[in-house]
């Protein structure tokens, strides 16, 4: 009789944890993970194909469901790297830089909760993942009032914001947990005295998520950036490279905060600290950009020509989104519609990691690899 | 009646008895079964910001029915090439174990379906076969996850029934005694602070764990891990087969919970009405101090329900302390579950062997030589001034 030595396992399509639809194939040696592949497609919607045939305008909606998690940061990204085009043309009002780098770092704070509850979930615990859940609707709540959607948000225009922000929506810096889905003041007060504390105590000072983490899934650094990662797992390798101080774009250059980086050698608690921190990191900046939104009204809408036709040209763009480096290549022949976009997405990137970090795993940190690196199918795929 | 009854031949008596006695067990298990489920789902609701059932009976204490009655309607789905026998014997054999267990239980003063001498070996034994039940189940399903969850439940509970049985041991050698009912005795009769929970708080605490593990809850879920392996060994099983597995697991959580408010909480034990009242009166009358109207009164309702002390009444009373003690460690149980993340097979194998199992080992060596100084010294006197405490005096009696 023959005899099999390893157990070729499909994790997905349909699979309770694989955040979206992804196949990954794992071959088992009794729990040991001895090959791991991923198989990705099953979410492809044709986004730069399409682009080609749409006004630039019309492409931001598109930009909003690649990562759908964090969409703001998808629509700075091609927004900027079309005002690029145009080079002096489209001057962007100073009010609505600052309403973006808000808005880019408030996404990017509810985006890290979903990406720490998912990875807790991951692990076996599951209620951190509701309260990720918690607090990420009375962000939605916010987003809401300022731009009109929950998740998909469509506001970021060429030349500025397409509309100002509505009365009352900054807040004030004593507002407290009960004005959390009110205020945008309220919420990161809210964030800072009571989200954070508790996630520190539930799950990263617990001694079995500490187990299932620590020494697991370890990328060293020169392997991090021989792959392209970007990001929290680039900086939980301990490589300290973040676009927003290295190649400043919107006006990062202005907030203080500081970029952490992990310690012990890229394991998956490492990736967990970045991320963790970066929200508060992300905190920090939103307090400053509230500072300044709460002194300057003014415009939020540059002067843009009615029918925006960049010159001919191409551009390349890279900014820090929530899940690491988003970047687009855009090029013009000098009509409306963009000749070719370009999208580079950092989960795809990181999603090639897989095969090779997971072998020698158990195939329960499989899982905790595959949260640990956060990926987005929807961005994954496009 | 008693005449009929007693004009029946004996074979006739043991099967009638029989038959009602499991009949009565099977309902109770489903009775828990219905509430436990609920009481979960409104457990995890009540700590992650939801609401739980709320629709079928009041505020949703009722969900198990509709539940049940849906699964029941439901269509069996029975994949290709699965070892029929295994696969449809499999929830049986689950749901035998966890009901057996109810045999031996004291519910109550004197209320035990089978008051078997050997009562912690019947238990060891009878955990046994549930993990026969997930080894046949992931066995025939014929599916890759449920093999490997049953590979899991298998080490894993294997492993920990040797730790689970040797924490027990220190229980047992201070009432010297496997039977159930002689351990609930043993402890009314230390009183308070002499139930096991104290003299025996390694083995208490090893116990938890290890059956923690042994009934397959979070953190130590790993044959059915979700978020791993879909549902483990219970993948491809749909309808009242899948049923069957959820009735198992809540019977077997009650069940577990009940054996270790038996061991370690002092089972049905627990103050009564008149007991009760008597304490406050003395309270009231400044412990004999002096005597006031209120002292007085409450005291006399405490000898006019005097009645309560003896009959049904203690019996009743016994089963509401019992139900009270079983149920704080199916919350236990719970609040565990929503709060824990998994912990990884190995790590678990690593914590039964190296860690629990020696533990365990240690406590039976430290209570043979506790208990052997407190008995034959009869407590160690250590006098401060006029005082004379007498060390382990616990452990003596």
């Amino acid at each position: 009789m023959e005899q099999a030595k390893e157990l070729l396992v499909n994790m997905g399509p349909q699979h309770p944890s694989t955040h979206g639809v992804l196949r990954l194939m794992v071959k088992l040696d009794g729990e040991t993970v001895t090959w791991c592949e991923p198989d990705i497609g099953y979410l492809h919607r044709c986004f730069e194909k399409l682009s080609e045939f749409k006004t630039y305008p019309q492409v931001i909606p598109f930009t909003d469901r690649t990562d759908y998690l964090a969409a703001i940061t998808n629509e700075l990204c091609f927004v900027e790297g079309t005002e690029k085009l145009f080079g002096d043309a489209i001057v962007v009002p100073e009010r609505a830089q600052y309403i973006r780098v808000l808005l880019a770092e408030f996404q990017r704070i509810c985006s890290h909760l979903l990406a720490l509850g998912a990875m807790a979930m991951d692990i076996g615990a599951i209620t951190p993942f509701l309260y990720a859940w918690r607090d990420r609707e009375k962000m939605y709540s916010l987003f809401e009032r300022i731009t009109g959607g929950r998740m998909l948000y469509n506001y970021l225009r060429i030349g500025g914001v397409r509309n100002d922000l509505p009365a009352g929506i900054l807040g004030t810096p004593t507002d407290g947990e009960d004005k959390a889905d009110q205020t945008i003041w309220g919420f990161i007060n809210y964030f800072d005295s009571y989200v954070w504390p508790q996630w520190e105590a539930l799950v990263t000072d617990n001694r079995i998520f500490q187990w299932r983490t620590q020494d697991v899934g370890k990328l060293s650094a020169a392997n991090a950036i021989a792959y392209g990662a970007s990001g929290a797992v680039l900086r939980g390798s301990g490589v300290k490279f973040d676009l927003r101080k290295n190649l400043p774009n919107a006006i990062y250059d202005r907030f203080e905060f500081d970029i952490p980086v992990g310690k012990a050698g890229g394991d998956c608690f490492d990736r967990w600290i970045v991320r963790a921190e970066e929200m508060r990191q992300s905190s920090r900046i939103v307090k400053q950009a509230l500072a300044w939104l709460a002194e300057n009204p003014g415009e939020t809408m540059g002067k843009v020509p009615r029918i925006l036709k960049p010159p001919k040209g191409e551009i390349y763009h890279r900014i820090e989104g929530a899940r690491g480096e988003v970047s687009c290549y855009i090029v013009s022949d000098g009509g409306t519609n963009p000749y070719k976009v370009k999208w580079r997405s950092p989960c795809f990137v990181h999603l090639q990691l897989m095969p090779l970090i997971c072998p020698g795993q158990k195939i329960a940190d499989v899982i905790a690899i595959l949260g640990s690196i956060d990926i987005v199918l929807g961005e994954v795929d496009r | 009646m008693v005449a009929l009854w007693n004009n029946l031949p004996h074979l006739v008596q043991i099967w009638l008895l029989g038959l009602g006695k499991g009949s009565l067990i099977l309902v109770w298990c489903l009775a828990n079964f219905a509430f436990a489920m609920v009481l979960e789902r409104k457990v995890s609701a009540w700590m992650q910001n939801r609401v739980g059932p709320w629709r079928s009976g009041l505020h949703g204490w009722l969900q198990a029915i509709p539940d049940l009655l849906k699964l029941f309607v439901k269509e069996y789905i029975e994949p290709r090439n699965v070892d029929r026998p295994l696969f449809i014997l499999a929830p049986l054999v689950g749901f035998l174990s966890a009901v057996l267990i109810w045999l031996i239980v004291p519910i109550g003063p004197g209320g035990t379906a089978m008051n078997l001498d050997i009562g912690i070996i019947f238990i060891a034994a009878i955990t046994g076969y549930d993990v026969i039940a997930i080894f046949m189940a992931g066995w025939g399903s014929n599916n890759k996850y449920s093999l490997l969850g049953a590979m899991r439940g298998a080490a894993q509970m294997i492993s920990y029934e040797v730790t689970l049985v040797m924490s027990i041991i220190g229980v047992v050698m201070m009432v010297g005694s496997l039977r159930l009912s002689d351990i609930v005795e043993a402890q009314v009769n230390r009183g308070f602070f002499g139930w096991f929970l104290l003299p025996q708080i390694i083995g208490f605490g090893v116990f938890i764990i290890a059956s923690l593990a042994e009934l397959n809850r979070a953190p130590f879920d790993l044959s059915e891990a979700e978020s791993e392996l879909v549902s483990g060994y219970h993948t491809e099983y749909s309808g009242f087969r899948w049923a069957v597995f959820a009735l198992t697991e809540y019977i077997h959580l009650v069940g577990w919970s009940s054996i270790a408010a038996t061991l370690f909480l002092g089972g049905w034990s627990g103050p009564n009405l008149p007991q009760v009242l008597q304490g406050l009166g003395n309270i009231l009358n400044g412990l004999g101090a002096f005597t006031n109207v209120a002292g007085d009164a409450v005291s006399n309702a405490a000898v006019s329900i005097g009645f309560m002390n003896t009959g049904m009444w203690a019996w009743a009373v016994g089963f509401i302390w019992f139900a009270l003690k079983t149920y704080l460690f199916v919350f236990l149980a719970m609040w565990i579950r929503w709060t824990l993340p998994r912990v990884r097979i190995d790590q678990l194998m690593d914590l039964g062997w190296k860690f629990l199992l020696p533990v365990s080992l240690f406590n039976i060596f430290l209570t043979g030589v506790l208990r052997f100084v407190a008995v034959n010294y009869n407590g160690l006197p250590v006098s401060l001034g006029s005082f004379t405490l007498r060390l382990l005096g616990l452990w003596a009696n």
